[in-house]
């Protein structure tokens, strides 16, 4: 195969198509689909997955994963309301030191996984029980509300027509894509991804980098809950459970490599938009929301299966 | 290497450090599960009482079931996340045929056999198709999840023939779970160990290369030991639907992670290539163990996931350790 029809097969490619095919087709199931206020409302919708898949790329870029992330949602989000109303701290500084929680956990995480050597997959699944056991313990399984006002501008306001969180999505995507794709940090994650041990030789800091990593999701994380405690407004222990799958299909669907060493934060950002697109557009054609589930794992199936069929370049 | 040593059957000797060399692991959850049984059993009583022993390990036996068919799974060098859910649909599966009025064996083996199918087609897609078993099982646990809550809306299943409730079947007063757990358990471990076709899991799981280079038809193997695994998910489908008077219709939460975590902790190996099923089995009954004294020792129910969490961690850590120190 030419390298030029190659490179236009290439998975973000073949992606992209499916996300247009699949806009077209909602499109015309209904008239409220392409609606201005249903786009930005699926917008604020996605944000919470979505900032949480950017750093998820990273992780898997580098061959591990953390199916931690939405325990450690939902570890924040407690946090939010236990330190606010429980302790009587100032409501910012409440969301501060959640999201620094979140990026402790995360530091946790990075720890077990390069300083005892812990396959990530376990390492995390380990610490997916611990940090939804220290939710419902801290909590005792109460919910916390009654924000004040200013509070929910973050998940329910707008800034200049655009809902806020969508905005703190794309500032975080356009840093993403750019650590990913144009800095030295961002080549170190595809060398610990795509050969380890030739990147410790090389000089990359492996293990630094791997740490960074996990911190940034975790952070990343309990982001992603102080905007989702807003949107919702209230806190709950069981809060962002089954995220950590979710954000996986994502990362997945948009083309990066389960085994490290491959993947881009544009895939990741199509594969977002594909399955929201069709959770809102199969939701206003009279689909159930768990009709929806089926057809999100057969795309992801069936995408993965197309461009392994194209794009056939020796691994898999 | 440990792959070797863990299947060799070269410990006639009986020597304790080559028995503890080849099934580390599977001691120390034994150790453990002792440990906690006498801790436990000292402080209260009525922990070590028929009913609770019965509840320890009837109930969590479909766990122990399903770590079977995944500890394969894991060892062939895979995985499988979307077994949770297919439990679900099997048990529903099983528990609408009861109540519609068809013989109970077929309400049973229906769940064996649609288990098989499901896994096999996943491993179909991940031998042939070459789609990571993440991935793979990934978009199958979105399909059985969803379909299933579809086709169910949530209602559940109630008026279970008695003669269909198989997982409160006794036999020499002892709860049917606990036999199949067991028995499963030893007869699958032998068949890993003594045959050809299970020993070539270890092999794949090692090295798939080198495993194809000795003549081993890779694929085909894969597909049988997710066929396999189907197989015991459908079992551990049918003895967890049956454990009360009604099946709930739903994915019952988090149920892939506790058995991934059962084989893990159980000594095999995600990196693929070593383990057994004994020690899965051993795991899947500690954590019930654990849950259970927890209880007994007063610990505040809403803090028993990140206690349990915390000894999942520990146990993980302490295996690095071993295995760091054993190589």
């Amino acid at each position: 195969m030419p390298t030029s029809l190659r490179r236009l097969l290439r998975h973000e490619t073949i992606l992209a198509a499916l996300v247009v095919v699949a806009l077209v087709v909602l499109a015309t199931q209904s008239e409220r689909f392409f609606t201005a206020a249903n786009i930005l409302n699926q917008g604020r919708l996605m944000a919470e997955a979505g900032l949480v898949a950017l750093t998820m790329t990273f992780v898997i870029i580098t061959g591990g994963i953390d199916l931690s992330v939405g325990s450690i949602l939902g570890l924040a989000a407690i946090l939010v309301g236990v330190l606010w109303k429980n302790l009587g701290l100032a409501l910012p500084v409440a969301m501060v030191l959640a999201v620094g929680a979140g990026g402790l956990a995360g530091l946790v995480n990075g720890l077990i996984v390069t300083r005892f050597k812990v396959p990530p997959l376990i390492a995390t699944l380990a610490t997916l029980a611990l940090y939804r056991g220290l939710a419902e313990g801290i909590s005792q399984s109460r919910s916390v509300r009654g924000y004040p006002e200013w509070f929910y501008a973050l998940g329910q306001g707008d800034a200049a027509g655009m809902p806020v969180q969508v905005w703190i999505l794309l500032v975080a995507t356009v840093a993403a894509a750019g650590i990913l794709g144009l800095t030295t940090f961002g080549r170190a994650t595809y060398a610990v991804g795509a050969n380890e041990t030739a990147a410790r030789f090389s000089g990359v800091a492996v293990d630094r980098t791997r740490l960074l990593i996990y911190t940034a999701s975790g952070l990343m994380s309990g982001l992603a809950a102080v905007i989702f405690v807003s949107r919702v407004t209230t806190t709950r222990s069981d809060m962002g459970s089954g995220l950590e799958l979710d954000v996986i299909t994502a990362v997945v669907l948009g083309g990066t490599s389960i085994f490290g060493g491959k993947g881009t934060v544009v895939g990741t950002v199509l594969g977002l938009v594909l399955i929201q697109a069709l959770r809102s557009g199969l939701s206003l054609a009279g689909v159930k929301g768990d009709g929806t589930i089926v057809v999100i794992g057969l795309v992801l199936i069936g995408a993965i299966l197309v461009s392994n069929v194209f794009g056939r370049d020796g691994d898999g | 290497m440990e792959a070797v040593a863990a299947a060799a059957p070269a410990r006639k000797g009986g020597r304790l450090a080559r028995l503890f060399g080849a099934y580390g692991q599977e001691l120390v959850i034994l150790g453990a599960l002792l440990a906690l049984m006498v801790v436990s059993g000292t402080v209260n009583r009525r922990f070590l009482g028929e009913n609770n022993l019965n509840s320890i390990f009837s109930g969590n036996a479909y766990v122990a079931v399903a770590a079977i068919g995944m500890s394969m799974v894991i060892i062939a060098g895979h995985i499988d996340v979307s077994v949770g859910s297919l439990i679900g649909v099997l048990a529903t599966i099983s528990g609408t045929l009861a109540v519609r009025g068809y013989p109970i064996w077929v309400a049973w083996l229906a769940s064996v056999l649609v288990g098989i199918a499901v896994e096999a087609f996943t491993g179909a897609l991940i031998a042939y198709a070459r789609i990571p078993a993440i991935v793979v099982t990934l978009g199958m646990l979105s399909i059985l999840k969803g379909g299933l809550i579809s086709a169910t809306q949530g209602a559940w299943i109630t008026n279970l023939p008695p003669g269909f409730l198989l997982a409160q079947f006794r036999f020499l007063g002892i709860l049917s779970p606990v036999w199949f757990a067991a028995v499963l358990t030893v007869l699958a471990a032998l068949w890993m160990r003594y045959t050809a076709v299970g020993r070539s899991i270890y092999a794949i799981g090692g090295n798939p290369d080198a495993a194809r280079a000795a003549g081993i038809q890779t694929r085909p193997t894969v597909v049988l030991v997710f066929a396999i695994h189907g197989f015991f998910a459908g079992i551990a489908a049918v003895l967890f639907g049956t454990q009360l008077q009604v099946i709930q219709s739903t994915v019952p939460p988090n149920l892939e992670l506790n058995v991934i975590t059962a084989s893990v902790i159980g000594g095999v190996s995600i990196l693929g290539g070593t383990g057994t099923v004994i020690g899965s089995t051993l795991a899947a009954v500690l954590f019930g163990a654990i849950g259970s004294s927890l209880i007994f020792l007063n610990v505040s129910a809403y803090w028993l996931k990140a206690v349990l969490g915390l000894m999942i961690l520990a146990t993980v850590l302490a295996d690095m350790a071993r295995r760091s120190r054993a190589s």
